[in-house]
């Protein structure tokens, strides 16, 4: 009874068309995630393990306030990111520094360890079940004509934009952005022109934690969250970062919506319990054809 | 060929080894089952972690998806055996083959367009993942269902078919691993240990002391893969069950991984002192916690993780490196 | 999560008493065993996945654990010592938690609810002669290798089909009420799969009034279902048939009232759609699914007290299969132990094999085994949940209440 192509008796156009646009804006939220990432990878280069259990540890944040003030998690995104900017500042500055010229797995041990602790101690504090927030749009959609779209998606997927808009203004038009893309494209050039970038690169690593920060609360409007969430979204923003491009912010939400697209398209098309498969290899092929990404800058 | 394995060894490491040896082959005799499972956990691990090690360790290119050349030995293995009644050591003849051609696909995509570091680490990690969506489906393999090998008994040890005693695990993955350990060794003193050296520390600069990297790299990559194979062939018949979802998982590559990166990557006794100090911690603080009462599920995890943690922080290397230059036992360099 | 100072006192002890003796001279004094044995209370091994990915379903089988000493102490039964190991859902854990446990002296295992891992602790029990009872895995391989120390009191996934579609037909006779076809949506892990493959063989034997127009298998570690409940709309089916677990049953039903498909029936053959997590995060919006899975009987006197127990224990939390299965697991372990009068593995082991208890939980006549080590006089349930409670609808000699159809419409709840 199971086949891999299992075609429907003729499925509608309008069911397509929800499909595409629910992908799209999910894959707006996963890209603010994998900003995050790419923000803290493209400047930093620390391979970033423990990414996914930042944003578990977001979502949970954002559960615990909700259920102690009753407060929408998308009003909460500004007190979420900036506790998750002061983490990974921390975290930064006191335990990563040290790791950014050692070699990738030594990276990897270290934040496969932070994660560890953070997922097992998420564990012990909020138990095993999946957990989520009952705001009272919960279940609302809006229709327009034969397109559904899910209410909780919009406007997680509005506040991804609006986020992102905002961290773009930030690296283009403050000093501070301007600095810590001087570190990323010149380190050694930043040193000589005399700018802090210890100090810079804790700053940079908190600005990536608080993106995660900020896509924590979305996403738990359309996901639950379990301590165990964690190593499919490091993954998942892994594939979105390389696919859009390496230090590029628009290319990290074009990864996203791609890939939060192919997978609801392929979910459609082909059988669903394999749609992970067509993200890996996008991936791939990105790696071999287009290794710096959609739109990534060449490597000088 | 015995002299230029041993050359530049000091005589106290040999004595050690030797001393070691003994211990590992009396071992069986002395300590209980339960034991003898975490022992078997060990052997198996530190095999893997050495095949491992060459890819890492010796020719520099980070693998995080390991699990696909275990996965791919257990279910050759395990399938050839359910379908056909073939043994394990004809399903290895048939597995060893299968995983290399893996490892060589991967190697040649990866090397060929100059997937390098991080990148090529994640290109790993995706086909894996690849391997475990696919093999869920795969229905010659019973998909998610499950692969159940059947069991006949356990009175008598049948080393052609690998049922038996857990005993005769043990010592098949012993000498599993020690010949791993002369086979690395033996790599590691020839000329490609050299070439490997070359292209670890500056690929470019090796390139253009005319080494072939894009080969040399690629035997890096294949020997991995054919000899972790064996592995998986080994888990198939121990186990007896093979899920996709447990086999390549990620979790089971980082396992894998986790005992030479805190051994010590490129040394060769670093895997197995690793596999020694991590399965020796994991079954410590679970008796520690037993013994106060704590019962609360995942604490051991995050002290785990807390230990790991310091372990890396303090002893970037290794701690191989800094154990061996504690008990003097570097070699003396020329 | 308790600290359980005494049973680490007494374990300490023993290890350094048993340290030197192999297991041949512990087997030699086994007349001194059974003078023991009358006072000592037997020492059980359970193992659970109590961390790690399915670890909610663990924690809520050790519910049932922590429950039953008190309720066995009433019916008479000799008195047990739990061991409890968490198997980190990992079969390598699994496998040397069970060897460590028997080198602590656990004389029987219990366990261990996945069947990657409940497979490898049956290799090692059978290796060691230690009798183990199986509280939930439902992989019929395990019961299938002539294993002498394995039993096991669940059904397999062939049988929970069979039940399936003959509560159906019941409820169908019973309402006057059938679907003209379903859409299957199933996850793709090994229960998921084997009851896939079970409809195919056993349900033309049943001539059910509905077809299955699609089947849509789905990533157990899916996040978003969106795209299969569109798929599933779309096949026009009007009622839904699902195998699902417990994340993904509340998923779903999200996207049911987001997508406006309300099916005149859902109907689940496995976890999630009647659980505590799916009646308190959905509310009103939980009413309605039928749930064809291994349940309890309301009507039996034990049940009862066991519903009684949990609820002193743990207020608030319905009981199902988790904590039902792990108890009557216990149960079996220590009605062996009175039969057999003694601690020794294989008295216990033959003990068990002659077991007939029919003062029991499940459904059915009662708990015994046959010659493979499965009790397959297990009978399934229909349960349905009703107003954030469940209630058992089929079959009607374990059934308290009457079945409600159809599905009262998403949009129609308030």
């Amino acid at each position: 009874m199971a086949g891999a192509l299992r075609r429907g008796a003729g499925v509608p156009a309008d069911i397509y068309l929800n499909v595409a646009v629910g992908g799209i804006l999910t894959g707006l939220v996963y890209g603010l995630m994998a900003l995050g990432l790419s923000v803290i990878f493209g400047v930093v280069r620390v391979v970033n393990f423990a990414h996914g259990e930042m944003m578990t540890m977001a979502m949970y944040i954002a559960i615990t306030l909700f259920s102690a003030l009753r407060l929408d998690p998308l009003v909460m995104l500004v007190p979420i990111a900036a506790a998750l900017f002061a983490f990974g500042y921390v975290l930064q500055a006191g335990l990563i520094n040290p790791f950014i010229n050692r070699p990738e797995h030594s990276q990897f041990l270290l934040l496969i360890a932070v994660a560890m602790m953070l997922a097992n101690g998420l564990l012990i504090v909020f138990g095993p079940n999946a957990q989520n927030v009952q705001v009272a749009y919960g279940f609302d959609s809006f229709q327009f004509g034969r397109l559904i779209i899910d209410a909780t998606k919009a406007y997680a997927a509005l506040a991804a934009i609006a986020v992102s808009v905002a961290l773009f203004i930030f690296f283009r038009s403050t000093m501070l952005g301007t600095s810590i893309r001087a570190c990323a494209d010149n380190y050694t050039g930043a040193l000589v022109v005399g700018l802090n970038v210890k100090r810079l690169y804790a700053l940079t690593f908190g600005l990536g934690a608080a993106c995660v920060g900020a896509a924590g609360p979305m996403l738990l409007l359309i996901f639950d969250v379990t301590p165990a969430a964690g190593p499919a979204y490091t993954l998942l923003a892994f594939v979105i970062v390389i696919t859009g491009g390496l230090g590029s912010m628009p290319g990290a939400l074009l990864g996203g919506v791609l890939i939060g697209f192919t997978e609801a398209m392929a979910g459609l098309l082909f059988t669903p319990s394999a749609k992970s498969m067509f993200a890996f290899a996008i991936l791939v092929l990105v790696l071999l054809f287009r290794p710096q990404g959609i739109m990534g800058k060449r490597a000088a | 060929m015995i002299a230029r394995l041993v050359a530049g060894v000091p005589t106290r490491a040999l004595v050690l080894l030797g001393t070691l040896l003994i211990v590992f082959l009396a071992a069986p005799l002395f300590v209980g089952d339960y034991l003898l499972t975490v022992l078997i956990l060990i052997l198996y691990l530190a095999y893997t972690g050495q095949a491992w090690n060459i890819m890492m360790g010796f020719a520099g290119q980070l693998s995080l998806g390991h699990a696909l050349y275990v996965g791919l030995g257990a279910y050759t293995a395990a399938a050839l055996y359910v379908h056909y009644g073939l043994g394990p050591w004809i399903g290895l003849a048939v597995a060893v083959p299968v995983a290399a051609l893996a490892g060589a696909f991967i190697g040649f995509l990866a090397f060929r367009f100059r997937v390098a570091g991080v990148y090529f680490a994640i290109l790993t990690i995706a086909f894996a993942e690849f391997a475990r969506v696919g093999f869920d489906h795969l229905a010659w393999t019973n998909a998610s269902s499950g692969l159940f090998l059947p069991v006949a008994q356990y009175a008598r040890n049948d080393l052609w078919h690998l049922r038996g005693h857990p005993v005769m695990f043990y010592y098949v993955l012993l000498v599993a691993t020690v010949l791993a350990f002369v086979f690395c060794r033996a790599l590691l003193t020839s000329r490609i240990g050299y070439f490997w050296l070359a292209i670890r520390e500056d690929e470019e600069a090796a390139r253009s002391a005319g080494i072939d990297t894009f080969h040399y790299k690629m035997v890096a990559v294949v020997i991995s893969a054919a000899m972790t194979s064996f592995a998986g062939v080994i888990y198939a018949f121990y186990y007896n069950n093979l899920f996709p979802e447990q086999v390549f998982n990620i979790s089971r590559s980082i396992d894998i991984i986790l005992a030479p990166i805190i051994g010590g990557v490129g040394t060769l006794f670093g895997p197995i002192l690793g596999c020694f100090l991590l399965e020796a911690l994991a079954e410590g603080l679970r008796s520690l916690l037993e013994v106060f009462g704590i019962d609360v599920p995942g604490i051991k995890q995050v002290v785990f993780g807390a230990i790991l943690l310091l372990v890396v922080v303090a002893v970037p290397d290794g701690v191989w490196p800094w154990l061996a230059r504690k008990l003097n036992l570097t070699e003396r360099r020329t | 999560m308790s600290r359980k100072p005494r049973s680490g006192t007494v374990r300490i002890t023993r290890r350094a008493v048993t340290a030197g003796l192999g297991a041949t001279a512990v087997a030699g004094i086994t007349p001194f065993n059974i003078v023991r044995a009358q006072g000592a209370a037997l020492k059980v091994g359970v193992l659970l996945p109590r961390s790690g990915v399915q670890a909610g379903i663990g924690q809520d089988c050790q519910r049932g654990v922590d429950i039953t000493p008190a309720i066995l102490k009433d019916l008479g039964l000799p008195a047990l010592e739990i061991m409890n190991a968490d198997t980190e859902t990992n079969v390598d854990v699994a496998r040397s938690r069970a060897e460590k446990l028997i080198a602590d002296g656990a004389q029987l295992l219990v366990g261990a609810f996945d069947s990657g891992q409940s497979s490898a602790i049956a290799q090692v029990a059978e290796q060691k002669g230690i009798p183990y009872v199986i509280n939930i895995a439902a992989a019929p391989p395990i019961t299938e290798q002539g294993y002498k120390f394995v039993f096991r009191n669940f059904p397999t996934a062939g049988t929970i089909l069979s039940d399936a579609f003959a509560n159906q037909k019941e409820i169908f006779a019973s309402t006057g009420q059938a679907p003209k076809s379903a859409v299957f949506l199933h996850v793709n892990d090994t229960f998921g799969t084997a009851m896939s493959k079970g409809i195919g063989a056993v349900m033309p034997k049943f001539d059910l009034p509905y077809k299955i127009v699609e089947e849509i298998a789905y990533d157990p570690a899916a996040r978003d279902l969106s795209v299969e409940v569109a798929k599933a709309k779309a096949t026009g089916a009007d009622s839904l048939l699902v195998v699902s677990r417990l994340n993904d049953a509340i998923l779903l039903t999200r996207e049911l009232v987001k997508q406006r498909w309300s099916p005149v029936a859902i109907l689940s053959m496995g976890p999630g759609w009647y659980e505590d997590q799916y009646l308190k995060t959905l509310g009103k919006l939980s009413d309605g699914p039928l749930s064809f899975v291994p349940w309890y009987d309301p009507n039996k006197p034990l049940s009862k007290i066991l519903e009684g127990a949990l609820a002193k224990a743990h207020p608030g939390i319905n009981l199902n299969t988790n904590q039902v299965y792990t108890f009557e697991a216990l149960l079996v372990a220590a009605d062996a132990f009175k039969r057999a009068g003694s601690s020794d593995p294989k008295a216990l082991a033959d003990a068990i094999r002659t077991t007939n208890i029919t003062n029991n939980v499940s459904p059915g006549p009662g708990i015994q085994f046959d010659p493979k080590g499965q009790n397959d006089k297990l009978r399934n349930s229909a349960v349905q949940n009703r107003d954030g409670k469940l209630v058992t609808v089929a079959p009607q000699a374990a059934a308290n209440a009457k079945p409600e159809w159809p599905l009262k419409p998403y949009d129609k709840r308030g």
